[in-house]
C-alpha cells in the first residue's frame, strides 16, 4: 500500500510539473515554430542529464532552485506582458492584426538572409522553451530524489515520474495538431496570458512568496489576467473606433 | 568592440524588446515582492504581486498608443 501511495504521489507531483513544461512547449511550438521548441527541449534535456548525472542525489543541496525561479520568472513575466499588451492592442483594433501576405514577404526576405548567414533559430522561442523544460525538469528531479530518499525506494518514485512523462507527452502529441488550427492572434493572446501567469507564480516563489493554494494559484492568475485583458480591450475599443473614424474623415477631406 | 556592442544589443533586444517600461517593471515587481517577504509581509506580497503586474500592463498601454 505504501509503495502504491509513493508511486501515486511521485506520479501526480511530476505530472503537475510536466504539464507546466508541456504548456510552454506547446505555446512556443505553435506560435514560434517547432524547430526552436524542439531544440530548446533537446538542449534542456542534455543540461538536465549532465547536472543530474554529475550531482546525483546531492542535487537537492547544490542547485539554487529559488535563484533559478527568479531568473525564469522575470523573463517569463517580461515576455508575457509584452505579448499580452500587443494582443490587447490587436484585439481592441489599435494595432494591425497579422497580415499573412506581409508576413510571407517578410519570411521570404528573412529566409534569404538566413541562408546567407547560416543562422535562423528563433532565440526567444528557444530560450523560453529551454528555461521552461530545464526548470520543470529540475523540479521533477527534486521530487523523485526527495520522495525516493525519504521512503528508501528511489526506483518507485522514478517509475512514478517516468509514467507521468509518458502520460503528459502522449497528451501533448494528441493536442498539438488541433491547437495549430486555432487563429494565430488568439493563440498569442493565450500564450501572453500563460507566460505572465507562470512568470508571476515562479518569480513569486523565487523571491520567497508561499502561494496559499500552491500550483492551482496559476489557474487563478490566468483567470485574473484574462478578465483584466477583456476589460482593457472593451475600454480601448471605442478609442480605436474614434481613431479610425478620424483617419477616414481626414482621408476623405484630403 | 564591435562584437561586444553586438552582444549587448542582442541581449537588450532579446529581453527588453520594444518596451523598456515592461522590462524595468518586471524586475521592479519581483523586487517589491522580495522586499515584502523580507519585511515579514509574505501574504501581502501574494496579493500585491498580481496586482502590480496588472497595473504595469494597464500603464503600458497608453504609452504604446501614442
Amino acid at each position: 500500500m505504501h509503495n502504491v501511495l509513493l508511486f501515486g504521489s511521485a506520479f501526480l507531483a511530476s505530472s503537475v510539473e510536466m504539464v507546466e513544461a508541456m504548456t510552454i512547449i506547446l505555446a512556443v511550438g505553435v506560435t514560434r515554430g517547432w524547430r526552436s521548441a524542439i531544440l530548446g527541449i533537446i538542449a534542456a534535456s542534455i543540461a538536465l542529464a549532465l547536472i543530474v548525472g554529475i550531482l546525483g542525489a546531492s542535487l537537492v543541496q547544490f542547485v539554487p532552485i529559488d535563484a533559478l525561479r527568479v531568473v525564469v520568472g522575470v523573463l517569463l513575466l517580461i515576455f508575457g506582458l509584452q505579448w499580452l499588451r500587443k494582443a490587447v492592442l490587436r484585439a481592441a483594433g489599435l494595432k494591425a492584426k497579422h497580415n499573412e501576405d506581409a508576413i510571407f514577404e517578410e519570411e521570404v526576405s528573412e529566409l534569404s538572409a538566413v541562408s546567407a548567414s547560416g543562422e535562423g533559430l528563433d532565440w526567444q522561442g528557444f530560450v523560453v522553451c529551454f528555461k521552461g523544460v530545464f526548470l520543470e525538469g529540475l523540479e521533477v528531479a527534486f521530487i523523485v530524489i526527495t520522495f525516493g530518499a525519504n521512503s528508501g525506494r528511489l526506483d518507485i518514485s522514478t517509475a512514478g515520474a517516468v509514467a507521468a512523462f509518458f502520460m503528459v507527452c502522449g497528451t501533448g502529441l494528441v493536442v498539438h495538431r488541433p491547437l495549430a488550427r486555432v487563429p494565430e492572434n488568439a493563440i498569442k493572446f493565450t500564450v501572453g496570458l500563460m507566460l505572465t501567469s507562470f512568470g508571476t507564480f515562479w518569480g513569486g516563489e523565487g523571491v520567497g512568496i508561499e502561494w496559499t493554494l500552491k500550483e492551482p494559484t496559476i489557474l487563478l492568475l490566468v483567470a485574473f489576467y484574462w478578465a483584466l485583458a477583456y476589460v482593457l480591450i472593451a475600454a480601448l475599443r471605442p478609442r480605436a473606433e474614434t481613431t479610425l473614424a478620424t483617419a477616414t474623415d481626414g482621408g476623405v477631406a484630403g | 568592440m564591435k562584437y561586444i556592442v553586438g552582444f549587448g544589443r542582442f541581449w537588450y533586444d532579446f529581453i527588453v524588446g520594444d518596451s523598456v517600461f515592461l522590462a524595468i517593471g518586471g524586475v521592479a515587481m519581483l523586487g517589491l515582492g522580495y522586499g515584502l517577504v523580507q519585511a515579514g509581509a509574505g501574504s501581502m506580497a501574494e496579493l500585491l504581486l498580481p496586482l502590480t503586474v496588472a497595473a504595469t500592463l494597464v500603464v503600458s498601454l497608453p504609452r504604446v498608443r501614442r
